[in-house]
């Protein structure tokens, strides 16, 4: 087990305890998932589809990397691993 | 030298430096597309240019056509040089924590700005444009975020300029904004060199946007779908304010390219491949000058300082 640090952005603070950032263990990003769902439901109708899989809306990042280009939610995690949950925004010029 | 009719004619073809000074390992290059001397400053010239002539060519913009658009900057600019050749009138719904210098761009060349809450960020701009576009029906929503024209103007300019200067480019990076440049770039690379990587880099800017209900409030850009993002793309990063602004120092101090702040999260983007690769070609993407961002103290100011600050504006 690793124990990973999660980054809460604003909108989902206040299902967080108003935390911005909680430590969480995993041996993978779906357990990190899942463990912070178990330690605070409220987060759950946010980060996760009927289907178990990360919102459309939602981009999560391990070490600032969008775990869709890596192994999504089995992209394995160690100790000290920092991991974002970041709303998608519309960005452009 | 030629003489040009229009300024519009100066738009695309842009020149490409080998800045592999900044580069971790002697076997990698990296090289920067040089957006920024496009006429009114930015890549966006070209998406503009395009959507304005694939509007004119189906009829959807006319003599004396009003066109609205939500934009931070880049794209509004582009358009307002554009409409001032072409006699549109344009309005730009600009979040209200941009820079004074794009304000003031927009302003020069004659559009009229509708500000939108700076707290919304560019979601919001855009909400905002897509409302009043509904309630005025005469007017034209060019919207940069789904317009097929925005990808393709990079489909057939700026991917073919880069493989014509660059035949043995192995990586592309650029910023992730209406992913416009990465879906036409990257189309035209994978398909005429298919072992070239796609990265982009994004800011952090979901972070701390606030007016977000939950998270379904969030935005894909419709042409990121359309052409296949999911696919096209070898990998996505976030680029924090700080690294942001160390590497567009670094830009200017040790290649003498004085670049926008999105620039150097490109660029910190580059030298992350770098990083990770024996051998290879890096071309990322400036896209625009520092100009418009001297107010905000990125290049001389504290660098803390400064990437506090730009928690709170709006440069990518």
């Amino acid at each position: 087990m690793a124990t990973v640090h999660v980054r809460i952005p604003t909108v989902l603070r206040p299902a967080a305890a108003g935390q911005s950032q909680v430590s969480v263990d995993g041996q993978a990003i779906g357990q990190v998932v899942d463990q912070l769902i178990a330690d605070y439901p409220g987060l759950e109708a946010n980060l996760v589809d009927d289907d178990g899989q990360v919102r459309k809306f939602v981009n999560i990042y391990l070490n600032d990397e969008d775990i869709r280009f890596l192994e999504k939610l089995e992209t394995p995690v160690v100790d000290g691993d920092e991991v974002a949950i970041l709303p998608a925004v519309a960005g452009g010029q | 030298m030629a003489v040009y009719q229009s300024v519009l004619d100066l738009v695309g073809d842009t020149p490409i430096v080998d800045v592999s000074q900044l580069s971790p390992k002697p076997t990698v290059r990296i090289l920067a597309k040089l957006e920024g001397q496009n006429p009114a400053g930015s890549v966006k010239d070209r998406i503009a240019l395009s959507i304005v002539e694939a509007a004119e060519a189906d009829g959807t913009l006319r003599e004396g056509s009003i066109i609205i658009e939500p934009s931070s900057g880049n794209t509004g600019i582009a358009l307002a040089m554009i409409c001032r050749d072409r006699g549109y009138h344009l309005k730009v719904v600009l979040p209200e924590n941009v820079t004074v210098e794009r304000r003031q761009l927009l302003e020069a060349f004659g559009a009229e700005i509708i500000s939108s809450p700076g707290a919304e960020g560019s979601n919001g701009a855009v909400r905002r444009a897509e409302k009043l576009s509904a309630e005025n029906p005469t007017w034209v929503f060019l919207n940069q975020y789904g317009n097929e024209a925005n990808p393709t103007a990079h489909l057939t300019g700026t991917g073919p300029e880069i493989l014509r200067d660059v035949p043995d480019i192995t990586h592309f990076v650029a910023g992730l904004g209406t992913s416009g440049t990465l879906m036409g770039v990257g189309s035209y690379l994978k398909e005429h060199k298919p072992d070239v990587k796609i990265y982009a880099v994004e800011p952090p800017s979901g972070e701390r946007v606030e007016g977000l209900r939950n998270l379904e409030d969030g935005y894909v850009p419709p042409i990121f779908d359309k052409w296949g993002g999911m696919d096209l793309l070898d990998g996505k990063r976030i680029v924090r304010p700080l690294e942001s602004l160390t590497w567009t120092r670094r830009l200017v101090s040790e290649a003498g390219i004085f670049a926008g702040i999105s620039s150097g999260a490109a660029l910190a983007g580059a030298v992350k491949v770098a990083d990770r690769i024996d051998e290879g070609v890096i071309v990322f993407v400036v896209c625009d000058g520092g100009w418009k961002y001297l107010s905000t103290g990125a290049y001389t100011e504290p660098i803390e300082q400064i990437a506090e600050r730009l928690d709170d504006v709006i440069y990518f």
